[in-house]
């Protein structure tokens, strides 16, 4: 157990280091200047040297990215070129709306998929298992930004239940806040909940195939006894596999939803952070979300060791 | 009998009148598509932070009115000395910036020098490169000493990047800005709103709103239904393409004026085949404009043959200088020794004015035999490549800056054009207050670029502004990039 975990642990550190060179190396050769991009059109090239020797741009690549690198270390992520505020700031701002967006989607997710999975694995070529199966295809097919604003137009303009879009703050009540990532929330989850509940479905037959469930089942279990706590604990594999990359993707593969909703979600900051150049703010966040990635690998590596009692005793 | 009953009616009248404009909303919400970086006005070229900040929140010696006129502000007049060097502003007394400090001349004093530091990083340097220096007579008086005239001096004064600043807080205006407007601000939810309120005191005409929030709404699919469902009550830049989906609805007025986008096709000049003249004006004569600006701008846009709005008092119409004629355009390659046509690139920057509009000249140049391939850009990689590295040969970009006829004469300047006689004619209009003179010159100016064909002039970028139909004051036209709200009210 303690040496599965460690080496889990050494892989994770090694791919931080790597990534960060790669992340960096992108931005610098990504060709555009941050301090031409905030001066404009009007100013002469003397003005954009002095304030690309402001921002420090100009010292060379190498103690650049010595600088940066050692910063995240000490937990110093930099300043931000074009708000010139720490990234921290920044960060603390965003993450309280992408995670709690992250979470809401990945539990709907997790409850519309894993009973719709059950109940199609069970009823295996059936009429209600041709179709749950259609809709989840259809629910992956579709394209979130398309079910994004239907769901606005009959929520927000027609019903006037929610708002049609922004986020006012956890400072307004948690109530507002809460409704204003409802919408989002379910256009997340969705295509989701699609893939999710394929996974279960395929996962579950092939178990439900195995020899110690048609001995359970002559031994005299009833069904259910045998679906949940024989056959369900065993798909558990994949279907926790696929939600761990499923929080990773919905963490930080919002831009299009956050657009759509105008939510200032860490989607939306690392998209305008690369349209503007501000390289610190992209490399920093998206080493933010490398490690909340490898973090929550970590965390899957560590459930199958629960669910899975032979990967506890490996050496 | 009946004079008391009139008076009775009249009474009525006045009280109901009164109590509605009581009643009468003073809260708004608009919404804006790019968030800006900062909220410093003298510090970045954004033009979202005039869109938020310009007349609102700061104020500077003169501004620029809804026409593009130039109108007092913290200067409630001024002298020109005789050799049109010396300019002698009187500030309105009483004024007091946000924080609660007086405004006076040293604060006017502070803020031009602060422009024109060498350390500065105004993004409009150029505006203030005139001034000699600039001493304070009085705390009421200010005088500006210029090292030649320059007519356009009063106009560059009413920039957002010249508004004034007060050395207290002049440091920490990107992030808490403090001016002297009809509101101040009061919250910035990064990513996400920025909020003014109403100031304490303010020295000009009373404003009506109380508070105004501007929301950041990035994608154009995003802003119909934010309007549908009143979350959002105006957005003063509104999508052309998406203007389909609310005219008609009797809830909105659907507003359209004009800008200071000039929106051309970028030519290097001195690159061949462009240096030759024949090619530059096969090209004019290859461009469709009707078809650009219906295919590019849902047919909203005014056609230009040069480099100049519609709208300014110094338009020439120069637009039957190369009608649309295929025959004419192929004619002049040959003269070129160009019949077999040739090969270029078509950068193109986001804008969908750029993207959509490309793909329409792409297909008109190949009707005459010039065969371009699309190189989508993103705009970081557009100024680079384009602006700075002049790598491109063919490009389209909408000049948004009001009066920047100058351009042309700028050396190293993206288009690689070199006319010396063109170069005279802006010397001597920088010079030059006289309005007369300066209509002459401005108007052989246009002449020139357009006989050079020193670019593809296309359309002047329209302004498409979408509001309640019961909000009243917001400008028509774009002289300048700004949602000035001084004048914005409720009607019931």
């Amino acid at each position: 157990m303690t040496a599965y975990l460690a080496k889990r642990l050494i892989i994770a550190a090694v791919t931080l280091v790597l990534a960060s060179m790669v992340v960096f190396a992108v931005m610098e050769i990504l060709p555009g200047d941050p301090a031409r991009l905030m001066l404009g059109f009007n100013a002469s090239a003397d003005q954009v040297e002095l304030l690309r020797n402001q921002m420090g741009l100009n010292a060379p690549l190498v103690l650049r990215y010595l600088h940066w690198a050692g910063g995240l270390l000490s937990l110093d992520f930099g300043r931000s070129y074009t708000y010139s505020v720490p990234v921290v700031d920044l960060v603390r701002e965003r993450v309280v709306v992408s995670l709690p967006l992250a979470l809401i989607a990945l539990a709907l997710s997790t409850v519309i998929a894993i009973p719709v999975g059950v109940f199609s694995a069970g009823r295996q070529g059936r009429a209600g298992d041709t179709l749950a199966m259609g809709a989840a295809q259809l629910g992956v097919a579709v394209p979130n930004f398309w079910f994004a604003l239907m769901l606005i137009y009959l929520f927000a303009v027609w019903l006037r239940l929610v708002p049609a879009g922004g986020f006012p703050g956890w400072n307004a009540g948690v109530w507002p806040a809460l409704k204003s990532l409802l919408l989002p929330a379910v256009a997340l989850a969705l295509p989701q909940a699609a893939i999710l509940a394929r996974v279960a479905r395929s996962a579950l037959i092939e178990v439900l195939n195995e020899d110690y469930i048609r001995t359970a089942r002559a031994k005299g279990l009833p069904y259910s006894a045998v679906l949940w706590r024989h056959a369900l604990r065993n798909a558990m594999i994949p279907v926790l596999t696929i939600l761990g990359l499923q929080f990773a993707f919905l963490l930080a593969g919002t831009i299009i939803i956050e657009n759509v909703f105008y939510l200032p979600g860490l989607g939306r900051l690392v998209f305008q952070a690369i349209t503007q150049r501000d390289l610190i703010v992209v490399e920093s966040v998206v080493m933010l979300l490398v490690a909340a990635v490898i973090a929550v690998n970590l965390l899957v590596d560590f459930s199958y060791a629960v669910v899975d009692p032979r990967l506890r005793g490996r050496q | 009998m009946k004079l008391w009953k009139t008076v009775l009616a009249a009474a009525v009248l006045t009280f109901a009148a009164i109590t509605s404009s009581f009643a009468a909303r003073t809260d708004l919400v608009i919404g804006i598509p790019l968030e800006p970086p900062h909220l410093d006005p003298t510090a970045g070229a954004a033009a979202a932070i005039d869109e938020v900040l310009y007349a609102n929140v700061f104020e500077g010696l003169t501004r620029i009115g809804p026409n593009g006129e130039v109108l007092p502000d913290l200067a409630e007049s001024w002298s020109i000395s005789d050799d049109g060097k010396t300019y002698t502003f009187k500030l309105h007394t009483g004024v007091k910036f946000h924080d609660g400090s007086d405004f006076s001349a040293d604060d006017v004093k502070f803020s031009l020098d602060r422009a024109r530091a060498d350390n500065s990083v105004n993004a409009q340097k150029g505006l203030f490169a005139q001034i000699d220096k600039v001493d304070v007579v009085d705390p009421a008086t200010v005088k500006v000493t210029l090292k030649n005239p320059q007519g356009s001096f009063l106009y560059n004064m009413g920039w957002g990047d010249a508004v004034i600043v007060s050395p207290k807080s002049a440091d920490a205006n990107k992030e808490k800005p403090i001016g002297t407007g009809p509101f101040k601000f009061q919250s910035w939810a990064k990513g996400s709103s920025i909020t003014l309120v109403k100031a304490d005191h303010y020295w000009g005409a009373p404003v009506s709103l109380d508070k105004v929030e501007f929301r950041i709404v990035p994608d154009a699919a995003a802003a119909v239904p934010a309007l549908l469902s009143g979350d959002i009550q105006a957005f003063p830049f509104f999508d052309p393409d998406s203007v389909s989906q609310v005219k008609g609805d009797p809830r909105f007025h659907v507003v359209i004026g004009s800008t200071e986008g000039e929106t051309i096709l970028s030519i290097n000049n001195k690159k061949p085949p462009f240096d030759k003249l024949q090619v530059r004006q096969a090209i004019s004569f290859a461009l469709d404009r009707k078809a650009i600006i219906d295919g590019a701008s849902a047919g909203l846009g005014v056609p230009i043959g040069s480099h100049m709005s519609p709208a300014n008092k110094d338009y020439v119409d120069l637009t039957g200088l190369y009608p649309h004629n295929v025959d004419k355009a192929k004619e002049l390659l040959k003269e070129a020794g160009l019949e077999n046509g040739f090969k270029a690139t078509l950068k193109l920057p986001p804008p969908s004015y750029a993207r959509l509009g490309g793909e329409i000249i792409a297909s008109e140049l190949r009707d005459v035999g010039i065969d371009l391939e699309i190189v989508p850009v993103e705009w970081a990689q557009w100024l680079d490549q384009v602006f700075t590295k002049k790598d491109y040969d063919l490009t389209i970009v909408s000049h948004t800056e009001p009066n920047d006829i100058d351009i042309y004469s700028r050396k190293d300047y993206y288009f690689n054009y070199d006319n010396p006689t063109f170069d005279k004619i802006i010397a001597e209009l920088n010079l030059t207050s006289d309005e007369a003179k300066r209509k002459q010159l401005l108007g052989e100016a246009q002449k020139i670029l357009a006989d050079d064909a020193v670019v593809g002039f296309l359309y002047e970028l329209p302004k498409v502004g979408v509001w309640d139909a019961k909000l009243q004051g917001l400008w028509e036209n774009a002289p300048i990039q700004a949602n000035d709200l001084t004048k914005v009210k409720w009607t019931d």
